[in-house]
């Protein structure tokens, strides 16, 4: 079983919901993605900011 | 020369107090009148939580940045508003009792032309036998992260169960709200994945078992109904982005849940359905449910008009609609735009100190009438805004008159932008980062989901972190009003 499956078999309520793969868990820390998005998440909220004030 | 007088100095207060200054100058006196000596900056009591932060690196002392700022500062708690007066007098007054240490106990009227109220919540753990101590502050059985001495006390407790993990014993950790009523469920959701990462990384998690309990219908409510966001081409419901999350790291959930008791290791809870049960714990972190902090009120002859200006939460009435009525009946402009008390013009409220005129989330309650939903969050961005707001208000009413128009700033027009810790570290941290536009729904405006999903989403991930470790040191940098204060948006 992969790793990241584990967990599914853990509770039912667990089962019923959807856990992320190796992929997506590592571009969590990768920095070069993890940069890209920090530009994009920063100029949404500066928007989000400004449309509030 | 007119005096304002701001009731807090927490993040609403700081703000109206700080830019009334800066833009009164010294034609104008500014008071602050607040119980601590020290500026908090509360997300980051999180960090402290967990040990990771000191005390000292999240507070700051006030005194020196209101001398800077040629604010006077009165460390003193108010007690009681004479709006009208008193029989010797036409002038509005507040009463406030030192709790300076030089003149603890001491008592001083002080007159005002305009007053703010932003005394943020009371903590209310007494609301729950067990949770607090029958004096008003917290009990012996569980942690609290809600000021940064708790945070301090959590984070040994923390230790604690960390080394008997170490040693081989098994340790239960119960994290969530403390009442059927509370809000304030993403400091303990944040709480509860620092915690996770922190037992990872002391290599114990596998001797931990790690459970929320809330008073949400949904895992991922967060007292705002929950919100839709945009992932992966998808617009999905914020319940599965969290259960996703909880699931991930292996923390099983208990939702719908009013904590009645609390005891030495064990906790007592009624659910939605009416089911009552126990669940045990080592380490339990419970948000208390919030309240008023308690301040009275006076008319000219001497009466109680307590609930005049005052909700019976013992939040602040506003220009908000109190009598929307029943769930189908609420609506986006219930809300308050300019939080003048309806009475009294000259007083206002803002952050957490105002009375909101209904909850957001859909009112719940178990079949044996015990009401169980959150209440509607008023974090940090929505009470610096309205924070500043209320501060242009004044400032214009005192500078261009009485007639001067209101500054507003409704929570169905304003977004709020989270950044949920879920473990720190430069390369290994990762949070959730989420915006939520407009905080309030508005169905009229945004039919489906009551937001606009281009600007309501969220996703987990190191930049999260980053952007949570940058806020922690703008915020406190803007609180100092360090050089640029004033570039660095609420
Ligand atoms: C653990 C935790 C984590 C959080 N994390 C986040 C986050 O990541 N992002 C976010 O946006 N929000 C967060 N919040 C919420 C945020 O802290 C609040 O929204 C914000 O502090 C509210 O500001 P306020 O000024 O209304 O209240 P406060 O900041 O609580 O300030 C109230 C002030 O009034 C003073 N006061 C009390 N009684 C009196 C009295 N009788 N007279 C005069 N003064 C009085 C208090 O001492 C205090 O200084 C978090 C909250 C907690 C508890």
């Amino acid at each position: 079983m992969k790793k990241e499956e584990m967990n599914f078999q853990k509770s039912d309520e667990f089962s019923r919901t959807m856990i992320p793969g190796s992929f997506a868990r590592k571009m969590r820390t990768c920095v070069i993605w993890q940069f890209i998005r920090f530009v994009a998440i920063n100029i949404k909220m500066l928007v989000v900011v400004s449309k509030s004030h | 020369m007119a005096r304002l007088i701001v009731l807090g100095g927490g993040v609403a207060g700081h703000t109206t107090a700080t830019f009334a200054a800066k833009w009164l100058g010294s034609q104008h006196e500014v008071v602050v009148v607040t119980p601590n000596s020290k500026w908090n900056w509360i997300p980051s009591n999180i960090w402290v939580g967990v040990g990771q932060m000191t005390k000292e690196e999240v507070t700051f002392d006030l005194a020196p940045v209101y001398a800077k700022a040629g604010i006077t500062y009165k460390q003193a708690k108010a007690v009681s508003l004479n709006p009208e007066g008193n029989e010797s007098s036409d002038k509005p007054f507040v009463t406030i009792e030192f709790t300076e240490p030089s003149k603890a106990g001491e008592v001083e009227n002080l007159e005002y032309d305009y007053i703010v109220n932003a005394t943020g919540p009371k903590l209310n753990f007494d609301a729950t036998p067990g949770l607090g101590d029958g004096a008003g502050q917290m009990g012996e059985h569980t942690v609290s992260v809600c000021t940064a001495d708790h945070a301090v006390h959590a984070s040994h407790e923390l230790q604690k169960s960390i080394e008997k993990m170490k040693a081989g014993e098994r340790q239960k950790f119960l994290i969530g709200t403390g009442h059927g009523m509370c809000t304030c469920q993403g400091a303990a959701f944040e709480y509860i994945f620092n915690i996770e990462h922190e037992l990872n990384k002391a290599g114990v998690r596998d001797m931990a078992d790690i459970k929320w309990i809330s008073n949400e219908s949904f895992l991922g409510d967060f007292g705002m109904g929950g919100l839709h966001m945009k992932v992966g081409g998808y617009v999905v419901s914020s319940k599965l982005f969290a259960e996703s999350l909880f699931a991930e790291r292996n923390v099983e959930w208990l939702i719908g849940a009013h904590t009645s008791k609390v005891e030495n290791g064990k906790v007592e809870y009624e659910l939605l359905d009416g089911s009552k049960g126990e669940e045990s714990f080592d380490f339990a972190m419970l948000i208390p449910p919030f309240a008023g902090v308690g301040i009275k009120a006076f008319a000219k002859d001497g009466e109680d008009i307590t609930s005049t200006v005052f909700a019976p939460n013992g939040f602040m009435k506003v220009d908000a609609n109190y009598a929307a009525g029943a769930y189908e009946n609420w609506k986006a402009s219930d809300w308050p735009r300019t939080y003048q008390n309806p009475t009294y013009s000259n007083m206002f409220a803002a952050g957490i100190a105002f009375a909101p005129p209904h909850i957001i989330s859909k009112p719940m309650s178990s079949p044996n009438g015990t009401p169980i939903n959150p209440t509607p969050p008023r974090t940090g961005m929505p009470s610096g805004i309205i924070g500043k707001a209320v501060a242009h208000s004044v400032c214009d009413l005192i500078t261009k008159g009485k007639n001067a128009h209101l500054h507003e700033a409704s929570m169905a027009e304003m977004g709020a932008a989270c950044v949920a810790s879920a473990g720190k570290g430069v390369f290994s941290g990762t949070a959730a980062a989420m915006t939520v536009y407009p905080v309030v729904p508005d169905f009229e405006k945004y039919p489906g989901t009551g937001r606009d999903t281009d600007y309501t989403f969220g996703e987990i991930g190191l930049a999260g972190h980053w952007i949570k470790h940058i806020l922690h040191f703008m915020f406190i940098h803007k609180a100092k009003l360090n050089p640029g204060w004033t570039l660095i948006p609420e």
